[in-house]
C-alpha cells in the first residue's frame, strides 16, 4: 500500500478560472489611474531631484539688483521674487525638502499605528480598550487643529512637524489595522498557527500584518497628500520649514504681498501644491484598485 | 492492535466547556473521557454540534474567546495541559501534539508561501536554521506525495487543489515529528477519490512513525478504515465507547445504532437507509434524563428521569443506554 499512496498523486492543477481572470485584469499596466499618477509623480520626483540640471541658479543667492523680475528677464525662467531669488530654482529645491518631509511623516504614523493596530486587535481586552480610549481622544480634534498647536507648543521645523503628525496621525492607521486584524484573526490560519505553537508575536507579524496591511499601504497614499498640504499650511503660517530653505507653502506666503503685480510668485508654487497632490492621489487610487481583494 | 511501549499517553478526563451566548450557556462539551494509547488512532463521531471539535480545541487550548473550560483535565505525560503557562504550552503544540483542519484553504496563510509555512514550525520548535528547514520542508512535501517540490515550495496556497492543500497540511501537522495528530474532519471538504487517498496517506504516515491519532467525523467508514477505538458524542457527552470493529458489529447505543443505519453500506447494495427522527437537542436547555430519549424509539420511562451514565462492560465496551440490550435484540432480529 506504501507504493501507490506515493504514486496516487493527481498533477496539481493552477489556480481555477475565475481566479486567474481576476489576476490578470488586476495587473498594474492595466490600470490608468495608476499609470498617469506613477508618471506625473515620478517627473515631478526627478526634476526635483536632479534639480542642478534642470536650473543653474542657487535657491538661496540674492541679487536685489534683479529683484521682482518677470518671466524670462535676466535668464530666469520663471523671474524672481522680492530678494532677487530664481523662482524655478526655489520650486525645484523646495519640492525636495516639501517631499521629502511628506514622505517621512507618514512613515512615522504608518509605523506606529500600524504596531499599536495589531496589538489592539489581537489581544482585546484592556490592552484594546486603552487604545481606542486614546485613539478617541486624538479623533475628537480636528487634524490640522492639533498639529498646528503641537507645532506651536514644539517649535517651528522640520523635527516639530515628524512629532506632531506623526502623534496625530497614528489613530488613523490603527483604527484601519485594528479592524483588519479584527476580522482576519477569526480566519482559521489564525487558528493553525496557534495551535502549531507560534509565539503571539510571530503571528502578528508573520502571519497577520502581510495579510492586513494592503488596507493601510492604500490609505497612507492618499495620507501623504494631507500630509504635504499640513506642511505647505504649517510653512504658510511661518510653522513650518524656515527660511532660507526654499519650501511652497513660504513661497506662497511671500508672493501674496505681490499679487497683484507679480501673481506667477504665489501661484505657481500654488499650482505645484496641487498638481503633486493630483498626482499622489491617482497613485493611492491606482494601488487601491489593485491591492483590494476583489476589486477591478 | 499492538501499540508500541512508552511514548505518549494522552488523557482526558471529565472535560466541560461551556460557552456564553447571548441565549444563555451553551455546555458544548458536558464530561467527555478519553484515552490515547501510543501509536493507536482513536475516531470521535457525532453530528455537527455534538462538541466533537470543541473536545479537539480544548485538548491544545485554542477555544474561541467565548468558550471556556469549566472542569476536567487534559493529561499528556502527566502534566494537566489546561493548567500550562501560554509559553509552556507553546512548547507543546506543533512540537508534540499537531492538528489538521477540516478546510485545508482556510487554514493555510494565503499570502505566505507554502513551503515557508511548511518549514516554519522546524525553525521555531527544533531550533533549525533557514537551510535545514528548507530541506526539511522539502522532504516533508516529497513525503505526502507533492510533485516537484523545488518548484512547489514557492507556490501560494491557490494554487494548489483542494487535495494538494489537505497533503499541505498534513505535511506542517508532521513537521516537528508530532506524537499525536489531532484531525478535525480533514478529508469533509474535500471529494471522495481525493478523500480516499488522503486518508491512505495518513494512516500509512502514521503507523510508519507510531504517530496517535484523534480523528474526529461524521463520516462512519472514514472510522472504520483508519481507526482503531470509536467513541460516539451526542451533545456534548460520549454515549459509546469501543473498538472500532466491537462497535460496528454490534452497537451499544440507540444513537450507534442509527448512524449506522442512515450510512450506505457497500456490502449491502439495495439496503434501505433509516434516518434518525428528529434534530440534536439544545445545549442550553438539554432534555432530562437520557438526552437522547426525544429521539429513540427504545425509550422508557426511566429514560426521562436518569441520567445515564457511561458504564463499562466487558472487552473495552462502555455505553450510555440504560436499555443497551434493546439494541442486541434488534440486530439479532435482523440477522
Amino acid at each position: 500500500m506504501s507504493a501507490d499512496v506515493v504514486s496516487a498523486t493527481p498533477a496539481a492543477p493552477a489556480a481555477p478560472a475565475g481566479e486567474r481572470t481576476r489576476k490578470r485584469r488586476a495587473r498594474w499596466y492595466r490600470n490608468p489611474t495608476l499609470i498617469i499618477g506613477a508618471a506625473l509623480l515620478f517627473a515631478i520626483l526627478f526634476i526635483c531631484i536632479a534639480a542642478p540640471l534642470f536650473t543653474s541658479f542657487d535657491p538661496d543667492l540674492q541679487n536685489l539688483e534683479q529683484a521682482l523680475s518677470g518671466p524670462g528677464q535676466f535668464g530666469h525662467l520663471l523671474g524672481t521674487d522680492q530678494e532677487g531669488r530664481d523662482t524655478w530654482a526655489r520650486l525645484l529645491y523646495g519640492g525636495r525638502v516639501d517631499l521629502r518631509v511628506a514622505f517621512l511623516a507618514v512613515l512615522f504614523p504608518f509605523i506606529l499605528g500600524t504596531i499599536l493596530g495589531s496589538v489592539a486587535g489581537y489581544f482585546g481586552g484592556w490592552v484594546d480598550a486603552i487604545i481606542l480610549r486614546v485613539v478617541d481622544i486624538v479623533v475628537a480634534f480636528p487634524f490640522f487643529v492639533l498639529v498646528i498647536a503641537l507645532v506651536f507648543v514644539l517649535g517651528a521645523g522640520e523635527k516639530s512637524i515628524y512629532i506632531a503628525i506623526t502623534a496625530v496621525g497614528w489613530v488613523s492607521y490603527a483604527r484601519i489595522i485594528r479592524g483588519e486584524i479584527l476580522v482576519a484573526k477569526r480566519q482559521e490560519y489564525v487558528l493553525a498557527a496557534q495551535s502549531g505553537g507560534l509565539s503571539n508575536l510571530r503571528i502578528m507579524g508573520r502571519h497577520l500584518l502581510p495579510n492586513v496591511i494592503t488596507q493601510a499601504i492604500v490609505y497612507a497614499m492618499s495620507d501623504i497628500v494631507q500630509n504635504m498640504i499640513a506642511i505647505v499650511t504649517l510653512s504658510y503660517l511661518g510653522l513650518g520649514i524656515q527660511p532660507p530653505t526654499p519650501d511652497w507653502g513660504t513661497m506662497i506666503a511671500d508672493g501674496q504681498n505681490f499679487l497683484t503685480t507679480q501673481w506667477q510668485l504665489t501661484t505657481i508654487p500654488g499650482l505645484a501644491v496641487v498638481i503633486t497632490g493630483l498626482g499622489l492621489s491617482l497613485v493611492g487610487d491606482g494601488l487601491a484598485d489593485l491591492l483590494r481583494p476583489g476589486a477591478s | 492492535m499492538s501499540t508500541p511501549a512508552g511514548g505518549l499517553q494522552l488523557a482526558v478526563s471529565d472535560l466541560r466547556v461551556e460557552i456564553s451566548s447571548n441565549r444563555g450557556v451553551v455546555r458544548a462539551v458536558d464530561g467527555v473521557s478519553l484515552q490515547v494509547a501510543p501509536g493507536e488512532a482513536v475516531g470521535l463521531v457525532g453530528e455537527s454540534g455534538s462538541g466533537k471539535s470543541m473536545t479537539l480545541k480544548s485538548i491544545l487550548g485554542v477555544l474561541p474567546s467565548e468558550a471556556k473550560i469549566t472542569a476536567g483535565q487534559v493529561v499528556l505525560d502527566g502534566t494537566d495541559l489546561t493548567r500550562l503557562s501560554h509559553s509552556r504550552l507553546n512548547k507543546i503544540r506543533g512540537r508534540r501534539i499537531a492538528m489538521i483542519f477540516q478546510e485545508p484553504m482556510s487554514a493555510l496563510n494565503p499570502v505566505m508561501r507554502v513551503g515557508n509555512q511548511i518549514a516554519e514550525g522546524p525553525r521555531v520548535h527544533l531550533g533549525m536554521s533557514r537551510a535545514q528547514s528548507v530541506q526539511r520542508a522539502l522532504d516533508l512535501m516529497r513525503r505526502v506525495g507533492i510533485p516537484d517540490p523545488e518548484r512547489r515550495f514557492r507556490a501560494y496556497p491557490h494554487e494548489f487543489s483542494g487535495g494538494m492543500r489537505q497533503r499541505v497540511m498534513i505535511a506542517i501537522a508532521l513537521s516537528c515529528d508530532p506524537e499525536l495528530i489531532l484531525c478535525d474532519e480533514p478529508t469533509t471538504a474535500l471529494d471522495v477519490t481525493i478523500q480516499d487517498q488522503i486518508l491512505r496517506l495518513l494512516a500509512h504516515l502514521c503507523r510508519e512513525s507510531g504517530t496517535s491519532l484523534i480523528f474526529v467525523t461524521h463520516d462512519l467508514p472514514v472510522v472504520a478504515q483508519i481507526c482503531h477505538q470509536v467513541a460516539v458524542m451526542y451533545a456534548g457527552q460520549i454515549v459509546e465507547h469501543g473498538t472500532v470493529a466491537e462497535v460496528f458489529r454490534s452497537p451499544l447505543h440507540p444513537y450507534t445504532l442509527g448512524l449506522l443505519r442512515s450510512a450506505p453500506d457497500v456490502d449491502n447494495p439495495g439496503q434501505s437507509l433509516v434516518p434518525i427522527p428528529g434534530a440534536p437537542p439544545s445545549l442550553i436547555a438539554p432534555p432530562s434524563g437520557c438526552r437522547f430519549h426525544p429521539r429513540c424509539k427504545f425509550a422508557e420511562e426511566d429514560c426521562k428521569v436518569t441520567d445515564p451514565p457511561l458504564r463499562i462492560l466487558a472487552a473495552g465496551r462502555a455505553t450510555a443506554c440504560l436499555h443497551y440490550e434493546r439494541c442486541l435484540d434488534e440486530m439479532g432480529a435482523e440477522a
